[in-house]
């Protein structure tokens, strides 16, 4: 009959002065204690173990590989690379490459992702039925076979580059890919990006004295012109003065391929669309929601103290919807960089697939290089979401 | 992601399993009463599978001959369909007991990957495939050329030694399965498909109208194929080298599936040993004295599958070549059974 005992014991005020045992604080402390020794000890054998039976089968390990030569083409390569460079190079080729596609892709999803929710929310029947056809078509169809169609269906449907017409007398839509002029930067754009810059600060600089203005109370003037002017003509200035130091360079057809001007692979077009429009899908609903948690209330309040709709929208319904929409829209954003691993599929060489694929195979280091890929996906998400955390904040009601 | 978990599987596997694990697949196999083999996804005349999910070819064969001299019965066999980038890691972590997959011998995948080459059993050399209406009669004209492959391949690290020793310019797609690599190649995203030759007539057969295409005549590699063990297992090294090596004594001594049970009776000492009438030699491989009687009477002998699978008795119709025997104008030899 311990057990009633026990519980009465529990129910009953803590004794005063009794054994250390009995208390439950101390008891706490050495069931955690036995618990991290269990874990450490259970790491400590799984490594162990590793590291025995790669010794036992002769299976290279270290990270010596880094400085091989890796020997594989890879097909886009936005930092130098050669067959000749090594697998350090492979790993950041790869990086960069997975970088660019979910960047973009988190542009393009965001942009069409609020467009088609708000679009939902239209009052003109139409237009909310085509958004919503949209959300159930694409956020019900897998991603793969998204991806798939674009790349075979669409892209891979395009005329070869033998056969092609050039689109605006330049731009060649070929089953290799969009190719177009290549803007080449002759010297003295540098001084035209330094305009560039300058205009912007100019601008930002503008605009916080402009706003210091509003909130001292004082009279609104409007300085809109003013930063077009400085954001777009100062540039303009500088390039007409330096006489347009920029020079096209056209694509030319030779032998298989066209050379001379700029491309855009299949790999990247098909996986970036595939990725901004699944997304898209899914941003659209989480702005919907986000536009609709805001109470009525908030809106005939502000429609009564006479702010016209855009002004209701702009000013009331939207921070509070935002406050609503970031959280989920960050697990969408960390979707896309993990889903953007699909690019295997049609050969887009992004890092897992040159990393956790390519190099895996040839170097067989398995083990080393699936503990780099999961702290490198690791990285990237806890980056984005670190960011979006902090925007998150910047948007919340203060001081509440 | 599913390559992840491959991996993954890998991880677990070395962490969970005792070092000593790897002495003895040869007992766990007959305990288990089943050989795990692994093949491709699909490729005709090497391992392919029929619309019954039976599995015919080459590579698939030798591990049919395995199990017959195991078991005496050539259908106990697990395969495993793998692409060429998780072939190694499914080795590795054990998933597999042998790896018969036209997979290339190297330096760097016998020593740094943890594998052992039990032998050859398909000379082969890369070569390109390309449509007939691009009008190219030579690899040397393919500067500028975008080419498809396959990922994790020697073929992807050739290609590349290729284009560079001759300063020629080429864009590589290259892709996880044979199917993706194939459907690229076939919507026109690359002018060429390269890959080993006897690989590229066996793909040849799954396009749409396989008279369209043509493979150019440059070898440009070498490419010994053969079976795949881990590092650790002698005696099952030993097992597999030897089933293939009777194999080819085998077709040597011209004992075929046909007239294997006159042979069995023949004088001939060297046929004596071989099918285990004198001698001990299928014990001191853990096997029976009649292993190679097992092999020959379910699988026969190597010319017999090669001529099945990929020879003249096949759809590929690929002459023997190198793959002869040595004293046929080959140079596929085994030693002696002794
Ligand atoms: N022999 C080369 C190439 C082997 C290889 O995987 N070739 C591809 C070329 S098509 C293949 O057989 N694929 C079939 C599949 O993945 O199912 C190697 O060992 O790296």
């Amino acid at each position: 009959m311990k057990r009633p005992a026990a519980e009465s014991k529990a129910a009953a005020p803590p004794r005063r002065g009794g054994s250390l045992a009995a208390d439950p604080r101390f008891r706490a402390f050495v069931v955690q204690a036995i618990l991290l020794i269990a874990i450490v000890w259970i790491g400590w054998t799984l490594f162990e173990n590793i590291r025995q039976n790669l010794a036992a089968q002769k299976i290279a390990s270290g990270f010596g590989f880094f400085g091989e030569t890796a020997g594989f083409g890879i097909s886009q390569t936005l930092i130098p690379y050669t067959e000749e460079s090594t697998y350090g190079r492979a790993f950041f080729v790869g990086l960069v490459n997975t970088l660019i596609v979910s960047a973009l892709a988190i542009v393009f999803a965001t942009i069409l992702g609020f467009a088609v929710g708000i679009a939902r929310l239209s009052r003109n029947v139409l237009l909310a039925r085509l958004a919503e056809a949209y959300v159930e078509v694409l956020r019900n169809l897998p991603l793969l076979f998204q991806i798939l169609f674009w790349y075979l269906a669409v892209l891979g449907t395009l005329p070869g580059p033998r056969q092609s017409t050039p689109l605006l007398g330049a731009v060649y839509l070929t089953n290799r890919g969009i190719i177009f002029p290549k803007i080449g930067l002759e010297p003295g754009s540098g001084i035209v990006f330094g305009a560039l810059g300058i205009g912007f600060l100019l601008a930002l600089i503008l605009r916080f004295l402009q706003r210091r203005q509003m909130l001292m109370g004082s009279e609104r003037r409007s300085f809109g012109w003013l930063t077009l002017l400085l954001i777009v003509g100062l540039p303009a200035l500088a390039f007409v003065l330096t006489g347009a130091p920029v020079s096209l360079k056209w694509p030319e057809l030779r032998g298989f391929n066209f050379v001379g001007g700029a491309r855009l692979n299949p790999e990247l077009l098909a996986l970036l669309f595939a990725l901004s429009t699944y997304t898209a899908s899914f941003i659209a609903e989480i702005v919907r929601a986000g536009v609709l948690a805001v109470p009525r209330g908030q809106t005939e309040a502000a429609f009564s103290l006479g702010l016209s709709r855009r002004t209701t929208l702009r000013r009331v319904v939207a921070p509070q919807a935002m406050r609503l929409i970031v959280p989920p829209l960050t697990s969408q954003y960390l979707n896309i960089t993990k889903n953007s691993s699909l690019a295997a599929a049609i050969g887009y060489p992004d890092f897992f697939y040159v990393f956790a694929g390519t190099t895996l195979n040839q170097t067989g280091q398995a083990i080393e290089i699936i503990a780099i890929t999961m702290a490198v996906y690791l990285a990237i998400s806890l980056a984005t979401a670190i960011f979006m955390n902090w925007y998150n904040r910047a948007i919340a009601l203060k001081g509440a | 992601m599913k390559r992840m978990f491959c991996a993954l599987f890998v991880l677990a596997g070395f962490a969970v399993t005792a070092p000593a694990v790897n002495a003895g697949v040869l007992d766990d196999v007959k305990n288990r009463g089943v050989l795990h083999c692994g093949v491709t996804q699909g490729l005709p005349g090497f391992s392919s599978p029929d619309d019954k999910g039976n599995w015919t070819g080459l590579d698939v064969d030798l591990c049919r001959a395995i199990a017959a001299a195991i078991f005496d019965d050539p259908n106990k066999i697990k395969y495993t369909p793998l692409t060429a980038k998780d072939r190694f890691t499914a080795l590795q972590s054990g998933e597999i007991d042998v790896l018969s997959r036209n997979t290339t011998w190297t330096l760097s995948r016998d020593t740094s990957l943890g594998l052992n080459f039990a032998g050859i059993n398909y000379y082969d050399g890369q070569g390109f495939m390309i449509r007939k209406d691009k009008k190219v009669a030579s690899a040397l004209e393919l500067s500028g050329a975008s080419i498809c492959t396959q990922t994790g391949t020697t073929s992807e690290l050739n290609v590349a030694d290729y284009f560079r020793a001759r300063n020629m310019k080429y864009e590589i797609v290259s892709f996880t399965t044979a199917d993706e690599t194939l459907k690229a190649y076939e919507s026109g995203r690359c002018d060429t498909f390269t890959t080993d030759v006897s690989q590229l007539y066996a793909m040849r057969l799954k396009l749409g109208n396989p008279s369209d295409h043509t493979v150019l005549p440059e070898v440009i590699s070498k490419e010994p194929l053969g079976p795949v063990v881990r590092h650790g297992d002698d005696q099952w090294f030993d097992v597999v080298k030897w089933v293939l090596f009777a194999m080819l004594n085998a077709e040597e001594m011209n004992i075929t599936q046909k007239n294997i049970d006159e042979a069995v009776k023949s004088p001939n000492p060297e046929v004596k040993r071989l099918l285990g009438s004198e001698g001990n030699f299928g014990e001191q491989l853990g096997l029976t004295r009649d292993w190679v009687v097992r092999i020959v009477r379910h699988v026969g002998n190597y010319g017999e599958s090669y001529d099945r699978n990929v020879g003249i008795g096949s759809k590929l119709g690929i002459e023997r070549g190198l793959n002869r025997l040595w004293n046929k104008g080959g140079i596929q030899y085994a030693p002696p059974i002794r």
